[in-house]
């Protein structure tokens, strides 16, 4: 069986003819030439997302909607907002309220697009036992599924992407496929990314996720209202994570998951903004970061509003 | 000259520090009430049953505590152990709500009511800390109501069945 892999330009190239055009020094050779029209190459030849000016980004966005359209036969649209000032986002998580119903890891999947078969989730919650070495991650536990929850002597703790100020995946990337926008948001180019998995590895909260098939997701549940660096959808082979719903904060927007909480634990906002409830939380609760001693200086705070 | 400039704004700031003192109490005691109406869907009534003038108008006010027979036998009451009616409800117009002070406020400002013992939790609750908030994270806020979440005859959140839990390495194909 020849080993074939599609890529985000829709090229299939067989290890075999790679090598050969490899070999002669020739790229060309290795490209069917008879897919050789203009889109092709533009795509080929795209720059990265953050050398590119708004007249670039905009044609490169006009070609991925054509694309997107021709694959979902409906209209995707495809945002670029960019980061606005004077803004860093920050999130919050209440631990004594959350209660592990698991609404906010569908939600997120229904929001940001992912892969239903093969199953891409963003959101993990992981259970614990209620005691004195509680923060045990060994000890937690993530396929938990009881009639209802709350159960007695448990607390739930969700993990996501936590946005780090110091992000160990963004050095590890050797494509800069991933970087830190000026908002604090870790957003990654699904068109640069050439799917080496290290920025996974460096990752110490397991927050990427890998898209080892070919996304699959009808057409009918695509969300539309995208954007490049967060929800549009995938490829095979590129990694994805939680962006704080670039699409909808960069709009004024709660994320997703901070909207579906039936309990309301997840609290979302502006860590330049003094009146704002990450703040809030900040100030009057007590907070602690996942693996705060790695020095990656999460945006992402965990805190127990009441002792309970 | 610059530093004699630093020195008269010094003495000014303090001479009129009694007067800004005032003005940051008068705030304070401001911030006791709530400083705008929050966004709140409407209160989650059982269909029908609002306004409850509707029945009450036409009975005697009963305020002997006692077992309900007729009416709102499905209501009891789990919470504030000795508690009645006439605790948060008005007996004389049905459509309101009564504070400890006898203030009269309707059913969608309830929160002032539950504040009267929880008042840690309504501080957070006006912070957007407690309790969910929907819409935009930089303008306007959908609040809840803490009815919406707690039912007020017996207010602990209900269970809820989880959504399924991800797939195990093994169940992939
Ligand atoms: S939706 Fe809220 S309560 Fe449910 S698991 Fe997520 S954070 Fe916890
Ligand atoms: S902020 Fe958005 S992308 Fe991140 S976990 Fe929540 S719903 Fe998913």
């Amino acid at each position: 069986m020849s080993k074939i892999r599609s890529n985000p330009l829709g090229v299939k190239l067989d290890r075999r003819t790679f090598l050969k055009g490899a070999a002669l020094g020739l790229a060309g050779t290795a490209l069917p030439l008879n897919k050789a029209d203009a889109s092709f190459w533009e795509a080929f030849f795209q720059k990265h997302f953050r050398e590119m000016n708004d007249d670039e980004k905009k044609k490169v966005i006009q070609r991925l909607e054509k694309e997107y359209e021709q694959k979902y036969k409906k209209a995707i649209h495809i945002g670029s907002e960019k980061p606005m000032p004077g803004v860093l986002f920050g999130y919050g998580l209440d631990l004594s309220r959350c209660i592990g119903c698991r609404r906010c890891v569908y939600a997120c999947v229904e929001e940001n697009n992912q892969s239903i078969d093969p199953q891409v989730q963003w959101i993990t919650v992981l259970r614990f036992k209620k005691g004195e070495k509680w923060i045990d991650l060994e000890e937690s536990e993530k396929y938990y599924n009881p009639e209802q929850v709350p159960e007695s002597g448990h607390f739930y703790m969700p993990v996501q992407c936590q946005q780090c100020e110091n992000p160990p995946c963004v050095r590890a990337c050797p494509t800069q496929a991933t970087w830190k926008e000026p908002d604090g948001i870790v957003v990654v180019d699904y068109n640069w990314c050439i799917g080496c998995r290290y920025c996974m590895a460096a990752c110490p909260y397991g927050a990427r996720r890998f898209n080892w098939g070919e996304p699959k997701r009808p057409a009918e549940k695509i969300n539309p209202n995208t954007h490049y660096l967060g929800n549009r959808p995938r490829y095979k082979g590129v990694v994805e994570k939680c962006t704080f719903c670039v699409q909808r904060t960069r709009n004024g927007r709660y994320p997703a998951c901070v909207e579906i909480c039936p309990v309301g634990a997840r609290k979302f906002g502006n860590l330049l903004d003094p009146q704002s409830e990450i703040r809030y939380a900040i100030e009057h609760k007590r907070v602690f970061r996942l693996k705060e001693d790695l020095n990656t200086n999460p945006k992402f705070y965990y805190f127990f509003a009441y002792g309970r | 000259m610059n530093i004699y400039g630093k020195k008269i704004g010094l003495a000014i700031l303090i001479a009129l520090f009694p007067l800004v003192c005032a003005v940051f109490s008068f705030a304070e005691s401001k911030g006791q009430e709530v400083p705008k109406k929050f966004l709140v869907p409407p209160p989650p009534f059982s269909p029908g049953i609002f306004p409850c003038s509707q029945c009450h108008k036409y009975m005697p006010v009963n305020k002997k505590q006692r077992k309900l027979e007729q009416m709102h036998q499905d209501i009891t009451l789990k919470h504030m152990p000795g508690g009645w009616c006439f605790d948060c409800h008005n007996p004389d117009d049905r459509d309101k709500l009564r504070l400890a002070n006898g203030k009269l406020i309707s059913f969608d400002e309830s929160y002032y009511l539950c504040a009267q013992c929880h008042g840690v939790v309504f501080r957070d609750w006006k912070a957007g800390l407690h309790g969910k908030r929907t819409g935009m994270w930089n303008g306007e806020k959908q609040y809840r109501l803490c009815v919406h979440c707690h039912w007020p005859h017996d207010p602990p959140f209900k269970p809820l069945q989880p959504l399924p839990p991800p797939a195990r390495p093994a169940d992939i194909k």
